[in-house]
């Protein structure tokens, strides 16, 4: 009897968090949608519902209703199963993120591990899907995938590294509990900023939209699938890009805490407290999203492997050193800043010094010239 | 040098990718097929004629002033230079006058169209780079354009506005001022793209240093329009030959240093402010009386050829025309800009990127219904 209470607990969480992370997708996509708009200047969706606010919902239900077009070529059955060797992933990193102090299906001790073990295998399904669709932009984009998930997957764990050595856990919710003085984000700037840009790539959202760059491979892996197998696709990737933001919030953000709030409030108000800083991250990424061209891939993996994975290694040095020295926080917070100031500081001078040499001249001959002509 | 070794080591194979007509950033139905080494492009054969509807076969079973519909039909991005030039080949071909205010007009609507036309560039270069938001307000401003035209001419698009001998009719009563605040919002719109792209770190990684194109490459090709400047060269139909009104206006030539994507781009948007100049000036001069010059509605231009030069956005536009003395042209030959700017396009891709042949294709800024003709 037990037993089937046990399972019947398991399979509802399962569909719950299933249910859960489709209405954070529906309000991604209608968030992203509106912000995009507003940002370009227009509406954004204005005729569905309220605001537009039923138009994720519209979308959804056109997909799940569209002919699932096949081409004659494809590999079928990894065909079939690229999609959910890239959802379940992005869903399965679900189970140990939690939401609000105690709020989480199971609170794993491993529990970044769990996360990045598990977020590594999307790359399959994408290689995957895009060798099964046996069209050649899928072919590309699967390949320019695997080379970018795979190079940004490295400063991702280093970045987290220093935070799980700071915290001296794995566990989110120890790591969570460990920022109640201050967050992460004071003393490992340069790890949040290797985490947001490497999650970015990871995501692949603009400026590193490069397997599915619809201009260069047309959607890349992407190309073949239509209606709800697409659809599938789709979700997974909100749920990724939800996923970073809301690892970026637990990791470096302070998660559910806000100064001033203690004791039995924060397991409630946490949630809106995290959801508040997951939604702000979220509009950091569209707000990229409007702004920034994309990058070229080889541009992509000179950034990745010459900058990123040094910044990342220096940042470890500098946590170790300071776990072991034992220095006031504040110390390695102005380190981390002048770290962080100087490659600034040092690209931007390059760039500026390119940038002034950058112009076009204007030309104007001598009137009489003009007149010779016929 | 070393990957290519690793390449013989590993046997690699070269994969071909048909890269359009039914690619979005081909432009329209350009085709190109790629010979691939990963992503890298060691091949190219490009195919064109997938828009060719025969004009200039057409033209010569049209009378002449039914000729610059099909004429507004080419380049549809600036039809209105399209029809001045074939208006002036004719007017040239009878010695024809064409009234003050008609030829005012017609450079104020050429150079908005030029603007129109640079504007779109401007988007879609953006689009090409993966920037989505410069297409849109791009577009905006576009669109105040079009409306404009709509007003002036009854068309959006198409506007069969400039007849032999002038203009169609007078523009409306509030032109002057709608010109003029339109100005002052074109402006503004321009310098929010110029903030937004151009000076871009990421843009400038896209696109500085990509597709180079030599002064000697360009002039060796017959390459025109801002793609001939940007690579240095400063020649400019409007300056060195002044058709129509051209030599009351003063304004400059913007020519780039080294004829790679970004001089391009940024010789566009130069232009596109040398444009908004010479409209400032000519509204100011614009003269009042008549807007054309009546001719008969069966031309018969007098026996004989003529060959006219015009400088559309994308650059030289020539039409030769031989008239036999009927009410038809004997034979229409157009020289556009798109098609001679767009034979570099082999030259330029090898040995660059999937994702520069997007940038360098965008950056040439070619007209399908022009290259096919």
């Amino acid at each position: 009897m037990s037993l089937i209470i046990d399972v019947g607990m398991r399979i509802s969480l399962i569909l719950g968090l299933l249910t859960g992370l489709s209405v954070v997708v529906l309000s991604l996509v209608w968030v992203e949608r509106k912000f995009l708009g507003r940002i370009q200047m227009r509406m954004g969706p204005m005729v569905v519902g309220p605001y537009g606010l039923l138009q994720p919902v519209a979308d959804a239900i056109k997909l799940v209703a569209k002919e699932d077009l096949l081409s004659p070529w494809v590999d079928r059955i990894v065909y079939w199963v690229a999609p959910l060797a890239v959802f379940i992933p992005s869903f399965m990193i679900w189970v140990t993120i939690p939401i609000s102090r105690d709020i989480v299906i199971r609170n794993m001790d491993m529990g970044l591990f769990y996360i990045i073990a598990f977020s590594v295998l999307s790359i399959v399904g994408l290689v995957a899907a895009g060798w099964a669709s046996s069209n050649k932009y899928a072919v590309l984009g699967g390949f320019r995938a695997a080379a970018q998930l795979i190079s940004y997957e490295i400063p991702l764990i280093m970045a987290v590294l220093g935070v799980a050595m700071l915290a001296q856990s794995l566990n989110l919710q120890e790591i969570v509990n460990q920022q109640d003085t201050y967050v992460y984000a004071l003393v490992q700037p340069l790890g949040l900023l290797i985490f947001f840009i490497a999650g970015l790539a990871e995501i692949g959202r603009t400026p590193f939209d490069i397997h599915p760059a619809e201009s260069e491979v047309v959607g890349g892996p992407f190309v073949e699938y239509s209606g709800a197998h697409w659809s599938i696709f789709f979700l997974a990737e909100y749920i990724n890009t939800f996923a970073i933001a809301a690892l970026t919030v637990l990791l470096f953000l302070g998660g559910w805490l806000l100064p001033g709030l203690s004791g039995g409030a924060i397991t409630t108000v946490g949630i809106f407290v995290f959801f508040a800083k997951t939604y702000l991250v979220i509009l950091v990424i569209f707000w990229f999203r409007g702004t920034y061209p994309r990058l070229r891939i080889d541009q992509l993996m000179s950034f990745g492997w010459k900058m990123l994975v040094p910044l990342s290694f220096i940042n470890i040095i500098l946590t170790g050193c300071y776990m072991f020295y034992g220095w006031p926080a504040w110390l390695m917070s102005i380190i981390s800043v002048t770290i962080l100031v100087s490659v600034f500081w040092l690209v931007s001078k390059r760039m500026n010094n390119t940038k002034k040499e950058y112009t076009v001249h204007i030309y104007k001959p001598e009137s009489s010239e003009v007149k010779n002509a016929g | 040098m070393v990957d290519q070794d690793i390449n013989k080591k590993l046997d690699t194979v070269q994969m071909m990718v048909n890269m359009g007509p039914q690619h979005p950033s081909t432009h329209g139905v350009f085709r190109m097929v790629l010979a691939v080494d990963g992503e890298r492009i060691v091949d190219v054969e490009p195919h064109i004629g997938y828009l060719h509807r025969g004009s200039e076969k057409l033209c010569e079973g049209e009378i002449y002033v039914q000729i610059v519909t099909l004429f507004d039909r080419l380049d549809y991005l600036s039809n209105l230079n399209n029809e001045m030039v074939f208006c002036r080949a004719v007017e040239k071909l009878m010695d024809l006058e064409v009234p003050e205010r008609a030829e005012y007009i017609r450079v104020i609507l050429c150079e908005l169209n030029r603007v129109a036309s640079h504007l779109l560039f401007i988007g879609t270069f953006g689009l090409d780079v993966g920037a989505m938001t410069p297409s849109m307000y791009m577009f905006r401003d576009r669109e105040k354009i079009q409306s404009l035209f709509e007003a002036v001419t009854g068309a959006r698009m198409m506007h069969n506005y400039i007849r032999i001998g002038g203009i169609k009719n007078d523009v409306p009563e509030d032109f002057d001022q709608r010109m003029r605040s339109l100005i002052v919002e074109l402006k503004k719109g321009l310098e929010e793209a110029d903030k937004l792209l151009s000076f871009n770190e990421i843009f400038l990684a896209r696109t500085k240093n990509i597709g180079t194109m030599s002064a000697k490459m360009a002039i060796e090709y017959g390459v025109s329009g801002p793609s001939l400047r940007a690579s240095g060269v400063p020649i400019d139909i409007r300056k060195d030959h002044p058709y129509s009104i051209y030599d009351r206006f003063d304004f400059g030539i913007p020519i780039g240093e080294v004829g790679d994507c970004w001089d391009r781009y940024y010789v566009r948007l130069e232009e596109v402010r040398q444009s908004i100049s010479i409209m400032e000036q000519a509204l100011d001069q614009l003269p009042d009386g008549d807007t054309i010059t009546p001719t008969r509605f069966l031309l018969r231009p007098p026996k004989g050829e003529v060959y006219v030069r015009g400088e559309n956005p994308r650059g030289e536009i020539g039409v030769y025309m031989i008239s036999d003395g009927t009410d038809k042209p004997y034979r229409v030959k157009v020289r556009p800009p798109s098609f001679c700017n767009l034979m570099t396009i082999k030259d330029l891709l090898i040995d660059t990127y999937i994702a520069d042949a997007v940038v360098i294709l965008g950056s040439l800024d070619i007209v399908l219904g022009e290259v096919d003709r």
